[in-house]
């Protein structure tokens, strides 16, 4: 028996790219496989799903009631659990079917025979089901993350939960405020950091791919949209594309706007 | 031949893209049952995409699949500029070709190293096989960073890159990055050179068969556009796909299957070194010229050198988009939405994408449609199953029939996670 660490990555409904950021990492993925012990990674060849491990990365979002069971079998199966990416952490894009009135009868839509399509309603994230020890944000993450926390939990440190937004990279690295210079809606503001603000330094505005920074102001933000001359239901697609089911978002996506911004608008001149 | 009875059961696949199976029953000695069987979920992008804006699209399809977002990203917006009459010039078409190679690059590289050589070698992973071929699988790799590497120049990360837009790029590359890249390219060139070697000496079953091929051609082999050719001799423009391909729905997969004209059909890279590897400039070179006689092959493991051979492709092709590289004025024109629809496609590393957009006078998506390869490619993996098991033998061992059956599959480089994550049924099979 060998006592490195043994791990598991799993995946449930994902695109697959956040596997990536393990199979991107070129030869730090060999040094990584000589510190670690791979118990399970199907993509990557070992298949043991029902194997102990120490630490256990999830992929994607809980979308069937075969999920609902494999989630809970994993958790009671690993000391640590981890998920990784906008699927498994907030329950990714597919959550925008959570917010589709007819999404129960989508299969019967696309599928000539929806009787062999196992789904459920709603795209659940990893944390609706089971306890999850430590969240990597991102849609996709990137291998820096994911060797950031390996090399944490080998050390036996905490893992750090980077909890800034965007706004800092800008200001790091200098680049120019899309949203200030250009007028663009950008969800830098309200966005945690990781990412390396790579769509301001590429010119255009955040679409928020990293998910809600924490104590972020986003009816602040929401009524600066309003004001660059988005309507209402432009603000809420901007909120609603990748972590449409984080609490944050929702508090935008729920709103009805047409109403709340009329309001908020005429408070804001009333305060002037 | 013995009357032995069989049943095999994979429940997860490894190595591959996706969540499928497979299911093999012997009866007597016959095949009574042998399914490749998609049970990955269905993420429903065709729904997402209604109500969306143009403008978003990119952004939205790109997360249909992680290792080749570009090619949905290429496909979308080709079908939206051709639904609102645009052609944003050669210097966008140029840096949607560079980036597209970067992911053949990225994507060939993996499956080769990854996910199909440790079925060759006998080896679990390609991380166990590092350990005896650590030279090989270290080039690999290499070459796959390579390929994310030019991703990352133009479009800021490998997945889920951003600076694809409708009309052109967000911004233009840096200029120092590129040269950089190019320098690392022509470093790597004979590298890949030397990988085709050595994939065109590693011994294939020989296993001839007959198959449809389909793939888009064009002056400078295919990659972000072209026109679609297929062995049947149909010669096509993207709004006259739904006129031959046909979608339906098969009871052991959540991804659609299609047909050709009612036939079974391959894309992907084999189909595109079939159909049109004298389009290649590759191919002609002195030191490629060895492996031309390979092609066109009746042997479906001819794949993994057509792969080889599309990086080594790849990589001349970027060094001679970079080494003619000059900063435009602009890099993107302007759109003008209007109510209209579009079809447009183009060559993913798995082969034809086709993606069909009715937009409304604002440029929201109304409906949408796309076909990606592997659920193209599901009917012929099943055909290839039942006459490659049967001219493997069934007398073999479990496990040697468990393995070839899958060395099967993986050899086509099936991307579930692509195939499930759409799908609108507009014919029944009955």
């Amino acid at each position: 028996m060998s006592d490195k660490p043994r791990i598991a990555v799993h995946k449930f409904s994902s695109c697959d790219g956040c596997q990536l950021a393990f199979l991107n990492m070129g030869e730090d993925l060999i040094n990584l496989a000589e510190q670690v012990e791979i118990i399970h990674f199907a993509e990557a060849g070992p298949v043991a799903e029902d194997a102990l491990v120490d630490i256990a990365f999830i992929e994607g979002s809980v979308v069937t009631a075969h999920d609902q069971q494999r989630i809970k079998q994993i958790r009671n199966n690993s000391q640590y659990l981890i998920t990784i990416g906008a699927c498994a952490t907030s329950g990714g894009i597919q959550a925008l079917k959570n917010l589709a009135a007819d999404a129960a009868d989508w299969p019967a839509q696309i599928y000539g025979q929806p009787q062999y399509i196992d789904s459920l309603d709603q795209s659940g994230a990893v944390s609706d089901y089971v306890k999850v020890d430590f969240e990597l944000w991102g849609c996709p993450i990137n291998s820096a993350q994911v060797v950031e926390l390996v090399n944490s939990l080998l050390r036996g440190v905490s893992p750090i939960d980077h909890q800034d937004k965007v706004c800092l990279t800008c200001k790091q690295e200098q680049i120019v405020c899309t949203l200030i210079t250009q007028g663009k809606p950008c969800l830098g503001p309200v966005t945690r950091n990781g990412c390396g603000a790579l769509c301001p330094s590429f010119g255009r505005d955040c679409f928020g791919c990293y998910g809600p920074a924490e104590n972020s102001n986003t009816i602040g933000l929401a009524n600066r949209f309003a004001g660059l001359g988005l309507l209402p239901d432009e603000i809420q697609r901007r909120f609603k594309l990748v972590h449409a089911s984080a609490s944050e978002n929702q508090r935008i996506i729920a709103r009805d706007l047409t109403q709340d911004l009329a309001q908020d608008l005429a408070q804001e001149s009333s305060d002037e | 031949m013995s009357k032995r009875n069989l049943s095999i059961r994979v429940p997860i696949l490894a190595r591959v893209e996706g969540e499928g199976a497979m299911d093999l029953d012997i009866r007597d000695g016959a095949i009574e049952k042998l399914q490749l069987r998609i049970y990955e979920p269905p993420r429903f992008f065709e729904k997402f995409l209604e109500g969306r804006a143009y403008h978003e699209i990119p952004d939205v399809v790109a997360r249909i699949c992680g290792i080749c977002p570009v090619a949905y990203q290429v496909s979308a917006v080709n079908a939206i500029e051709s639904a609102f009459n645009m052609d944003p010039g050669p210097w966008v078409k140029a840096m949607r070709r560079l980036i597209y190679l970067g992911e053949w690059i990225e994507s060939h590289a993996l499956h080769i190293h990854l996910l199909a050589l440790p079925d060759f070698f006998g080896y679990q992973s390609g991380i166990a096989m590092a350990k005896d071929h650590p030279a090989e699988v270290r080039r690999g790799l290499k070459l796959q960073n390579l390929g994310n590497e030019i991703m990352r120049c133009i479009g800021a990360r490998s997945v889920h890159p951003v600076s694809i837009k409708v009309g052109g790029l967000h911004k233009a590359p840096d200029d120092a990055k590129l040269a950089r890249l190019l320098r690392a390219l022509e470093e790597a060139l004979p590298e890949a050179l030397e990988m085709c070697d050595w994939l065109a000496s590693i011994p294939l079953p020989d296993d001839q068969q007959t198959f449809n091929c389909t793939a888009l051609k064009a002056a400078n082999y295919a990659v972000e556009d072209g026109i679609l050719v297929s062995s049947t001799g149909l010669n096509l423009k993207p709004e006259q796909y739904d006129q031959h391909f046909t979608e339906f729905h098969q009871p052991q997969s959540t991804a659609l299957w299609s047909h050709m004209d009612g036939e079974a059909y391959l894309v992907g890279p084999l189909a595109r070194m079939n159909l049109t590897a004298q389009t290649m400039p590759a191919i002609s070179q002195p030191v490629m010229h060895k492996f031309a006689h390979r092609f066109p092959s009746n042997n479906m493991f001819d794949s993994m050198l057509a792969r080889g051979i599309e990086i080594v492709f790849a990589m001349q092709e970027a060094i001679s988009i970079l080494q003619g590289y000059s900063r435009p004025q602009h890099s993107f024109i302007e759109s003008t939405p209007q109510e209209s629809q579009g079809q447009g496609w183009s060559e993913a590393p798995r082969g034809l994408l086709w993606h069909h957009y009715e937009l409304d006078r604002q440029g929201i998506v109304r409906k949408a449609r796309l076909v990606p390869p592997t659920s193209q490619n599901q009917a012929r993996i099943e055909q290839d199953l039942h006459r490659s098991l049967l001219n493997f033998g069934l007398d073999n061992s479990d496990d040697d029939i468990r393995l070839h059956c899958e060395k099967v599959i993986r050899n086509y480089d099936p991307c579930i996670s692509c195939a499930t994550h759409f799908l609108k049924l507009n014919t029944v099979r009955r």
